[in-house]
This record gives C-alpha cells, sequence and structure tokens, in this order.
C-alpha cells in the first residue's frame, strides 16, 4: 500500500471515531435534562431579565468630528464640548461617510457636526447649530450624548443670558466666549443660542432591549458553551467512563474534536433561539446578514468550546468545572461592553476586556444586527476572536491527557 | 487452552508511587498466552494501579513492562486495539442503551458498516442481552451491566483481556456464568489478566499472583499455592464452636480461627509442628481450657488460608522468577 493511500486510510479510520464520539455525545445529549435546559432554559431567562437593563452614566464617548467650518470659533466650541469629559475627541473626518463607517464598526460612538455656516448663522444671531451623530445602538451612550448636548446647549445660553438681556458695557464685559466674535457685532443681540441637534442612529427610539438582545446572544454562548463542553468531559472522569474511553485506540484530538461538534451546532441553535426571541418580543431589528452573523459567530463559538476544554482540562469534577467557567465568565461579562459602555471603563478594564473574546464579539453581533454592517469591515474583531480560539486550542491540546 | 509459554505481558521492578505512598513496589510479571491470570489481594493492594500501569493509563515511576510485545508506555497507543479492559466501575455510559454502548465500542475500535452490526448483533446474543439492547445501561442489574461490560471489551475480539474486579457485587448465579465465558474466551486464546477478592474465583485461575501493600508476595498456580501450607491447617469439631474461637486465641500454635459452621478452621502459626502433631497439642489445651470433648484433625489448606498467611506476613511461594519472595529462601513452586 502507498503511503497516500495507507494515510487516508488512517485520515478516514480517525474522522470515523471522532463521529462516533460526537454521534455518542449528541445521544447523551438528547437524554440529559439538564443540558436542554441549559440550552433553551438559559437563554429564555436571561433575555427576559435583561430586558429591563440599567442605565449608566458614560463619559469618554470616544468621538469624531466633523468641522466644515474650520474656524477659530468651531475649535473653541469643540474644546468646551471636550471639556464636558463626555466627549472624547479622537479624530476628524472629511465628510459624512467616513463619520457613518467609523459609527458602524463602533470605532466612535458619536461624530461632531459642525456646518460650514456655522460662523455667519452665529454672528447673525440666528439658526447656529451643531449635530451630534450619537450611535444609539447603545441607548446608555445616546442618552449621555443627548444630555450633554442639551446641557451645553444650555451653559452656552446662560452665559449668554447677560449680553443677550441687557445691553449695557458692563455686560458685554461678561461675554463667555471669543471677544471678537461678540465685539464689534455687540448691538447685534444673539436671539437664541446655538442649537444642539442630536441624531440618533442605528435605534432612534433608544430603547435598551434592541441593545441588549444581540448582545446577550454572546453572553449567553460565553455561560453556555464554555460549561458545556467542560461538563462533557469531567462528567466522563467523574462517572469513570474516561477510563473505557482513554483505554481505546480513540486519539485525544479525537476526543476533543468529537466532544466539540455537536456544541457547534447547539451553539448556532441557540444564537437562532434568541434573535427569534428578541424580535418576537422586543422587536429588535435584524439590519444585517444572517450569513455574515454565522460566519462572524464561528470562530466566537470554537473560542469558547476551547476554553471549555481547557477547564476540562483542570477541573477534576463537575462542582469545580462549574467554579471554572464563572471565573472566566463573570469578567466576560462585567468587562467586554455587556454590561457598562466599553469607552467608559478605566484604561485598565478595558485592557483586560480587550483579551475577552466577547468583547469583540460583541461588535460583531450589534455592529451585524444593529448597523447592517458588512463583515469586511469587521475584520479585526473576527481576527482577535480567532486568535483565541487558536491560542485556547493550543493550551486545550498541550493540557489536555489520555491518562488518568 | 492454548498455552504455548509465550509471554503477553512482562512487567520488571514496576513501580508506581503516589507522593510518600508506593502503590506499587518493584512487582515482577509475566503472564502467558491464552491463560487465565488472577491476581488477588486486599483492597489498596495495588492491583488496580498495576493493570493501569500495564495500559498506559498511568506511568510508572520506575521499571519496565512490555505488553504483546509494544513497550509500555511508549508504544501503548499501538497495544490499544488489541487489548480489551473492564474497569472496577461501571465504565460504559448509564444514559445510553445497551446497543448505543456496543455500536460506539465498536465504532471506537475501528469497526464500522456490515462488521459493525455483525459485530454488535453477535456480542448481544453471545451474552444474552438481546431482549435489552434497546435498555438503558443504567436500569440493568449488577451482574447484566457487568456482562454489557464483558461484550464491549470484547466487541473488537482482543487477545488480551484485562479485568479489574470485574464481578465485584454480583450474584453468585451471574459470577459463575461470568467465569465460564471467560474459558470460553480463554479456550479460544484470548489471554486474561484478573483481578479478584472472591477465593471461589481466583481458584479457577490458571495462574495467581498475589500482592500486599503494593508487593509482589507470591506467584504460582493456586494448587501450588494451598499446598505451600499443606501440613498447616486443623479443623476442630466436637465442642461449641464459639467458645473454641475464644480459648484458640491464647494458644501460641494459631495464627487465625475461622468457624465454618459447627466446626473451626485452624491455620497454624509459621513454625509451629505439623497439623499432625499440632492437632493432639490443640485438644490438651482445649481440653485444659474446660472444652473436654474437641477433636482436632489435619486438613487441606484453601486460598483463604494463604491469604490470611499472607497478610500475616508470611512469604509462601513464588514460582521462580526475579522477586522479592525468592530472597526469602521458600522452595520454589512451578505452575
Amino acid at each position: 500500500m502507498s503511503v497516500a493511500a495507507r494515510l487516508a486510510r488512517a485520515f478516514v479510520a480517525s474522522l470515523r471515531r471522532t463521529l462516533a464520539v460526537a454521534r455518542k455525545e449528541l445521544h447523551q445529549l438528547g437524554r440529559d435534562r439538564l443540558s436542554i435546559g441549559l440550552v433553551a432554559g438559559v437563554p429564555a431567562l436571561q433575555l427576559i431579565l435583561f430586558g429591563f437593563a440599567i442605565n449608566m452614566d458614560v463619559r469618554h464617548v470616544p468621538t469624531a468630528v466633523l468641522d466644515r467650518s474650520q474656524s477659530a470659533l468651531s475649535r473653541r466650541i469643540l474644546g468646551e464640548l471636550a471639556a464636558t469629559q463626555t466627549f472624547r475627541l479622537v479624530r476628524g473626518v472629511r465628510d459624512e461617510r467616513e463619520a457613518i463607517r467609523l459609527l458602524e464598526t463602533s470605532e466612535v460612538g458619536a461624530v461632531i457636526v459642525i456646518p460650514a455656516d456655522f460662523d455667519r448663522h452665529f454672528y447673525r444671531g440666528r439658526g447656529a447649530q451643531i449635530s451630534i451623530m450619537a450611535d444609539a445602538s447603545d441607548p446608555t451612550v445616546a442618552s449621555a450624548v443627548g444630555l450633554a448636548g442639551q446641557g451645553f446647549g444650555r451653559d452656552l445660553a446662560a452665559r449668554m443670558q447677560p449680553f443677550v438681556t441687557g445691553a449695557s458695557s458692563a455686560a458685554r464685559g461678561l461675554v463667555p466666549l471669543d471677544r471678537p466674535a461678540f465685539g464689534p457685532r455687540s448691538e447685534l443681540v444673539v436671539p437664541e443660542p446655538i442649537g444642539i441637534e442630536v441624531l440618533p442612529f442605528y435605534n432612534p427610539e433608544r430603547r435598551t432591549a434592541v441593545f441588549v438582545v444581540p448582545g446577550l446572544v454572546g453572553v449567553i454562548l460565553t455561560m453556555t458553551m464554555m460549561l458545556m463542553t467542560a461538563l462533557a468531559i469531567v462528567r466522563e472522569r467523574e462517572r469513570g467512563t474516561f477510563e473505557f474511553l482513554i483505554a481505546t485506540p480513540v486519539r485525544r484530538t479525537e476526543v476533543m474534536i468529537g466532544k466539540i461538534l455537536p456544541y457547534l451546532g447547539v451553539g448556532f441553535v441557540q444564537v437562532a433561539l434568541v434573535l427569534a426571541l428578541g424580535v418576537l418580543l422586543f422587536s429588535v431589528p435584524i439590519r444585517g446578514s444572517l450569513i455574515d452573523l454565522a460566519i462572524g459567530t464561528a470562530p466566537f463559538l470554537a473560542a469558547m468550546l476551547s476554553m471549555g476544554l481547557v477547564v476540562s482540562a483542570v477541573a477534576r469534577s463537575q462542582f469545580q468545572a462549574m467554579q471554572l467557567s464563572f471565573f472566566f465568565f463573570l469578567p466576560s461579562m462585567l468587562l467586554s461592553g455587556f454590561m457598562f459602555p466599553f469607552d467608559a471603563m478605566p484604561e485598565l478594564a478595558q485592557k483586560i476586556g480587550s483579551v475577552l473574546p466577547l468583547t469583540h464579539y460583541l461588535r460583531i453581533v450589534r455592529g451585524i444586527v444593529l448597523k447592517g454592517a458588512p463583515l469586511s469591515s469587521l475584520g479585526d474583531e473576527i481576527a482577535a476572536t480567532s486568535a483565541f480560539f487558536a491560542a485556547a486550542l493550543f493550551v486545550a491540546a498541550a493540557t489536555f491527557r489520555k491518562r488518568l | 487452552m492454548t498455552n504455548d509459554g509465550v509471554p503477553v505481558i512482562e512487567a520488571h521492578a514496576l513501580t508506581r508511587r503516589f507522593g510518600s505512598l508506593t502503590a506499587v513496589d518493584a512487582v515482577d510479571l509475566e503472564v502467558r498466552r491464552g491463560e487465565i491470570f488472577g491476581c488477588l489481594g486486599p483492597n489498596g493492594s495495588g492491583k488496580s494501579t498495576l493493570m493501569r500501569m500495564l495500559l498506559g493509563l498511568l506511568r510508572p515511576s520506575a521499571g519496565t513492562a512490555r505488553v504483546l510485545g509494544h513497550e509500555i508506555p511508549r508504544d501503548v497507543e499501538r497495544l490499544r486495539s488489541d487489548v480489551g479492559y473492564m474497569t472496577q466501575r461501571f465504565s460504559l455510559y448509564e444514559d445510553l442503551t445497551v446497543r448505543e454502548n456496543l455500536e460506539f465500542a465498536a465504532s471506537i475500535f475501528g469497526l464500522h458498516g456490515r462488521a459493525r452490526r455483525d459485530r454488535v448483533a453477535g456480542a448481544l446474543a453471545d451474552h444474552g442481552l438481546a431482549r435489552y439492547e434497546k435498555m438503558r445501561a443504567a436500569a440493568l442489574s449488577g451482574g447484566w451491566k457487568q456482562r454489557l461490560g464483558l461484550a464491549a471489551a470484547t466487541i473488537h475480539a482482543p487477545p488480551l483481556l484485562v479485568l479489574d474486579e470485574p464481578t465485584a457485587g454480583v450474584d453468585p448465579q451471574s459470577r459463575r456464568e461470568f467465569w465460564e465465558e471467560l474459558f470460553e474466551l480463554a479456550a479460544g486464546g484470548t489471554t486474561i489478566f484478573v483481578s479478584t477478592h472472591y477465593m471461589d474465583e481466583a481458584v479457577r485461575c490458571h495462574r495467581l499472583c498475589m500482592l500486599r501493600d503494593g508487593r509482589r508476595v507470591a506467584v504460582g498456580a493456586p494448587r501450588a499455592l494451598t499446598d505451600a501450607l499443606a501440613s498447616r491447617v486443623v479443623e476442630i469439631s466436637g465442642t461449641a464452636a464459639d467458645r473454641a474461637i475464644a480459648a484458640l486465641r491464647g494458644s501460641e500454635l494459631v495464627a487465625s480461627t475461622t468457624q465454618l459452621g459447627d466446626t473451626v478452621h485452624v491455620l497454624l502459626r509459621e513454625g509451629a509442628p505439623s497439623a499432625a502433631a499440632a492437632g493432639g497439642a490443640l485438644e490438651a489445651f482445649l481440653a485444659a481450657a474446660g472444652l473436654p470433648g474437641a477433636r482436632a484433625q489435619p486438613s487441606p489448606a484453601n486460598l483463604e488460608d494463604v491469604f490470611v498467611a499472607l497478610l500475616l506476613g508470611e512469604r509462601l511461594v513464588d514460582d521462580g522468577r526475579a522477586g522479592p519472595a525468592s530472597a526469602h529462601g521458600v522452595p520454589a513452586v512451578s505452575a
């Protein structure tokens, strides 16, 4: 027999053993009420619980600037907006298209648009208008931006009040903005303050559920996928069936892949379940392509399943597996941007968060579902979850032993 | 039996330590093709650890082993498809049916398609499992579980079968039937390495090794082992057994006593006079203790006596190959 034929036969034999493990796993899964509950019950429960989320105080929203006025006045206004600490001005953009692309990929949470005729309107004292495009798919960010915008507008109005109402020279001295702006034309009373218009994008009604549901997809997958894989292996150890299994010709990679395969399917079922419930109960719009979502979900699922393998290599009992899973699950939930807006977290928390696959998956799932972002714009996030998958698989392969 | 003397398992100074505990201590072993080789020893004497090392499930701390010509643990993966292993605890899937368990075992051992169907059908029929095929393994009684275990361990017709206390907690009738199946397998050329607690099972092995505290303390045919205690057993009758036992505790000649109905089975201490001579001494001793009717007669030793003697620290029989026992100067008895 040629080398190639022998390799092919060995591969087919290996595939058969892998599928035998997967089939066995499916049989067991179908009979385990607890696992079925984990697959179906947890998503339903969480969806309803998190449908009522809490609003948070948001600061340092990364913000892009589309300054068409390019004047001393516009720079002054931007400086004051940045000083409110709600906005963190990260970059300028050239046009609306670029602005929307940045919003779509979550690179920024808001875009401040200062129109070209801003100065003219301002000096005329009428109709000076600034727009803030806010990513309202996260309602907490949107409402914070809205509040900050309105507050800034009111504040500006209050500081201009003495000038507006009284025409005395003493009052003129109190004008807070650029003297030249008011100086020569101070006789021209400013009858209305600068209008601040907030344009909520993606989730105009700013409904929390709309934002939470896609994120919940990631949270539920993190919780159930890792735990189910870990339990599937630890259970074999606990019940003694592992000893039978490892005394057979089955290879450890075959055990690992055979264990993971059924749960990949289960994961996709969960995604479908959560989204379907989200659409039915909370009218969550699905703007992107479901195929994109499936492709974007696969590496994240694989990452979570591999984490389950890592947990199973360490845990000696189902209870330990449960504890270890929570050790990973809690930071995922808290630091990924699910509970608190990612940009509002302290720097250290952000650094930890950016290692967690959930952080990146949330951007993928929110991007596709809420903003209709194309997969191509989420390449970085997919690369990040894939890298985590590779790392977890490597650790799992290094620690998973076919020994007692 | 095709016992042609070809070694199937060879172990030299095999040792396994868990921390400060030495579970298996420099054990030498040779199991030959086609024999049923028993491993006897109290709980914690290292039987399971020894088996797990031979199967590559545990790494030895020291020593070497070859099983079916493969060096263990280095080449253990090449050994896998030639060994059937039944663990002490039921280690198949309780939430799968009898048939599903067998199908899974067959697939994992590389059987597929028609070969798999035929083997599974054959196993169901041979082990009388056909009427339970759709039942979950969890619902089977102990005896049937253990049959299913044997059916799964032999689904790929392995030349070597390793059974770790396969009949623990199983009723006598099921045990008998189980052993009949083992003899059939052995007759077909399968080598069987089996550990047990039961003396009646140990007697049925072709050869035995006895372990105590991880050390091999005896190896040989059951007959050779009991013969080593030939003139060391006395049976006492004609008196109240319980009173005789109480009295005999005070005798320097007696190592242990066992009540068998109305009689008392007495193992004499190592170095005591032979049973014929000691019998008179014991009769006199009991008479002095207020039991004048007691009669003492020499009796054949059984494996329980061997077990007791070993527990007391005696080194009895060894069939000659290097090992701790031969240092003791006891004549070697060959199987």
